[in-house]
């Protein structure tokens, strides 16, 4: 019998980018997304984060409570998603005091705050993108966005974009 | 070819090589950054990022106490 001769399988070298879908809309799964989103971008990454749900609060135009959105129930919920400002800890929120306390300690300990990570993101080119079906379901438009978010994506796409590097849901 | 100098011995991870990159990204072919950094997560990261995205680091030295700096050339 002869020496077989063992080929190492050939694993595909995984890119260096990294895709998030950020659906929670959560202050504290923001500042999580926008640390894993900025670090990766500093480091060489191409990063894409894609908002969806209560994500798309993030990335909304309009700071503050107001009825965006068509239709009366789309309306209703763009009044609760106030935007950065208003985006609640996913736990003990104690009725919005969290975030306030959290970014008083942020910015106590000199830690970047959320609104210091997004505009990081938006410096290092960070690719964001908001959900069609959402943006349907609340009746938003591309132009409650901020102007940074590239396009609006379906799954196909999004599938198809994040191809090759890692995926994370938060 | 022009000196740039960033001060990130008060920030943490991950503006450390956060904001050095966007330094980076605004200078010059030949330009240099002078960072000055903390030891621990900034002095391993800041230039061992650096390096990885193709950029010159010609020096690392200590200053004082936990001060390092770093030179970086685009």
């Amino acid at each position: 019998m002869g020496n077989a001769e063992i080929t190492p399988s050939l694993q595909p070298k995984e890119q260096k980018k990294l895709s998030i879908i950020s659906f929670s809309g959560d202050f504290d799964k923001l500042v999580a997304t926008f640390t894993l989103a900025t670090g990766a971008a500093a480091t060489g990454y191409e990063v894409n984060i894609f908002f969806t749900f209560w994500g798309l609060d993030a990335i909304k135009q309009k700071q503050g409570r107001s009825f965006v959105g068509k239709g009366f129930l789309g309306k209703l919920f763009g009044f609760f998603m106030g935007g950065l400002r208003s985006a609640p800890v996913s736990r003990l929120n104690f009725c919005g005091l969290s975030p306030r306390i959290f970014r008083y300690l942020m910015r106590k300990k000199n830690v970047a705050t959320l609104e210091e990570l997004v505009e990081a993101a938006k410096a290092l080119e960070v690719n964001m993108y908001a959900c069609e079906m959402a943006m349907h379901i609340l009746g938003l438009q591309k132009s409650d966005f901020i102007h940074e978010v590239k396009d609006v994506l379906g799954v196909a796409t999004f599938l198809d974009i994040s191809e090759g590097g890692r995926t994370l849901f938060i | 070819m022009s000196t740039v100098k960033l001060d990130i011995t008060k920030e943490h991870c991950p503006m450390t090589f956060v904001k050095t990159k966007i330094a980076l990204s605004k200078l010059q072919s030949g330009d240099i950054l002078e960072v000055l950094l903390i030891e621990g997560e900034p002095l391993q990261n800041v230039p061992k990022s650096s390096r990885e995205q193709g950029f010159n680091v010609l020096e690392v030295s200590h200053v004082e106490g936990l001060v390092h700096k770093v030179l970086i050339e685009k």
